[in-house]
């Protein structure tokens, strides 16, 4: 089962995690400027955007521990999941700066002044260098090790964002909360002690 | 450029309906008194019904703006009662049908202010507040006016979860809640309240932040001591009991200076937030004296 999982994945292209994971970027975009997105569509796309930076960013999270712990290998499509996390991510900070705040110095004063948004930002500042690194020849130029140390990046990253959502909501919502949980989890098995290998 | 199908509704009769309630709000103005007027009066263009319907805060549906549009008609407005009380001299029980009796309805087209820093203009029908605290009897002693939302967790699904202390809470400093401007609202362009906007009757105080004016109102308790209310509950530092409009005053999470109209589709631009949401005339004299900043 484990091994027929593998060599289907082994089979399959990358390149339609491109083409579907960023889809949704131009799709949402057109539904907001259409009316498809409801009465307010900046909002709207700045939270869709947002929030599936995130989903992406957790897919990506899952790979190594669907290898480690379920012994399915998709460590291929890893760097698609991270680089359209990326994308949604940038689209997300577009939308806030260019069509929501309007202004680069508001856009400025609020990154210093407001704390979730400082955080967000943060997050996003974690990425840009992951994403620049993500060719072939940049594993080659840094070497495995710094590469992968590099990309540790990555969890705090997922930290920042989810709580970036959790403090941007209203209340007491589960929603932001389980995302935050899931990302805590999905980083502490990391931490798990490595189990011997079985031959 | 936005909702390029549209099936003829309710939004079709807006040209008589803003033609109806510009000339109501301009007595509205005159009844707020001698030399008063309603500010930039003459160029608030209302929302389109589609806007003001579907776009809505109303946590006891849900905390998606769509939420309340999709499952509020699960809410029973009739019968309806709201439970009048504390310092009245005719305390009790009253019917809709009850309260509405004799009430003069007026149009009023106001300048409603997210919190949120979003906006909208709205033509209520409704009729003041104080004509029903009038009536009722305010006794010397009370201070403060409470209001409480209903809370049917079976008709309202939001309220399974505790997204916030239900009931919904509000409140208003008696001047406040006396003032011409405040109005108990139970439509929107001449037709009922829609169960999302608050029906079938809702408070309206233009000058604060939109959840000061409580939807579905079943309690109003006159009391001596500032009331509860929700928000402030929740996040004190975030929502004060006055929540006036004031571009002054940030909200720890955003800025208050500007606002955005909805309904400007994807590129829409800000506007400048004014202060008491533009109503500035009519009740800056409430608040004379007091810290703003203080009293956010």
């Amino acid at each position: 089962m484990q091994d027929a999982i593998n060599q289907t994945l082994r089979r399959l292209p990358t390149w339609p995690v491109y083409v579907l994971g960023l889809a949704p970027i131009p799709w949402l975009f057109w539904l907001g400027a259409t009316g498809g997105l409801g009465p307010e569509p900046i909002k709207a796309l700045e939270h869709r955007y947002g929030l599936l930076g995130l989903q992406f960013l957790l897919a990506g999270l899952c790979v190594s521990p669907l290898r480690r712990f379920a012994g399915i290998n998709a460590i291929r499509f890893r760097r698609a999941l991270g680089l359209v996390a990326f994308a949604f991510i940038a689209a997300h900070l577009a939308v806030w700066a260019v069509l929501d705040v309007q202004s680069l110095s508001r856009v400025w004063a609020d990154i210093v002044k407001r704390p979730y948004i400082t955080i967000g930002m943060a997050g996003f500042a974690c990425l840009v260098p992951l994403a620049a690194t993500s060719t072939d020849r940049a594993v080659r130029w840094l070497g495995g090790p710094r590469w992968r140390r590099l990309h540790r990046l990555t969890y705090v990253a997922v930290g920042l964002g989810a709580v970036h959502y959790v403090m941007q909501a209203k209340g007491w919502q589960i929603e932001p909360l389980v995302y935050l949980a899931v990302a805590a989890g999905l980083v502490g098995l990391r931490g798990l002690p490595p189990r011997k290998r079985l031959a | 450029m936005r909702r390029p199908v549209r099936h003829p509704g309710p939004e079709d009769v807006t040209p008589e309906a803003v033609y109806l309630s510009r000339r109501q709000l301009i007595a509205g103005a005159m009844a707020v008194g001698a030399g008063g007027r309603v500010a930039a009066s003459t160029e608030l263009e209302p929302n389109s019904w589609e806007d003001i319907t579907s776009y809505n805060n109303f946590y006891e549906f849900g905390t998606g703006k769509e939420d309340p549009s999709r499952f509020a008609h699960e809410m029973t407005t009739e019968p309806w009662s709201i439970e009048i009380g504390g310092m009245v001299d005719r305390p009790g029980s009253y019917g809709f049908a009850e309260i509405m009796d004799g009430m003069p309805v007026e149009e009023r087209i106001y300048r409603f202010r997210c919190v949120e820093a979003w906006s909208m203009v709205i033509p209520w029908n409704g009729f003041e507040l104080r004509r029903l605290l009038d009536r009722v009897g305010v006794q010397p002693g009370a201070k403060y006016v409470a209001f409480e939302t209903l809370y049917r967790p079976e008709e309202m699904r939001g309220t399974r979860s505790p997204v916030i202390p239900w009931p919904y809470r509000e409140g208003l400093r008696l001047d406040e809640a006396m003032h011409p401007l405040t109005i108990m609202a139970t439509g929107l362009y001449g037709k009922p309240m829609p169960n999302q906007n608050g029906a079938p009757i809702r408070l309206v105080v233009p000058w604060k932040y939109g959840f000061k004016s409580i939807k579905s109102i079943v309690r109003i308790s006159l009391v001596d001591e500032e009331p509860q209310t929700s928000w402030n509950m929740i996040a004190p530092r975030e929502y004060g009991f006055y929540s006036n409009v004031n571009p002054e005053v940030d909200h720890p999470r955003w800025s208050q200076a500007t606002e955005r109209r909805v309904g400007g589709g994807l590129f829409a631009g800000r506007e400048p937030t004014l202060m008491f949401n533009g109503y500035e005339d009519e009740v800056a004299e409430m608040y004379a004296g007091m810290d703003l900043r203080a009293n956010y």
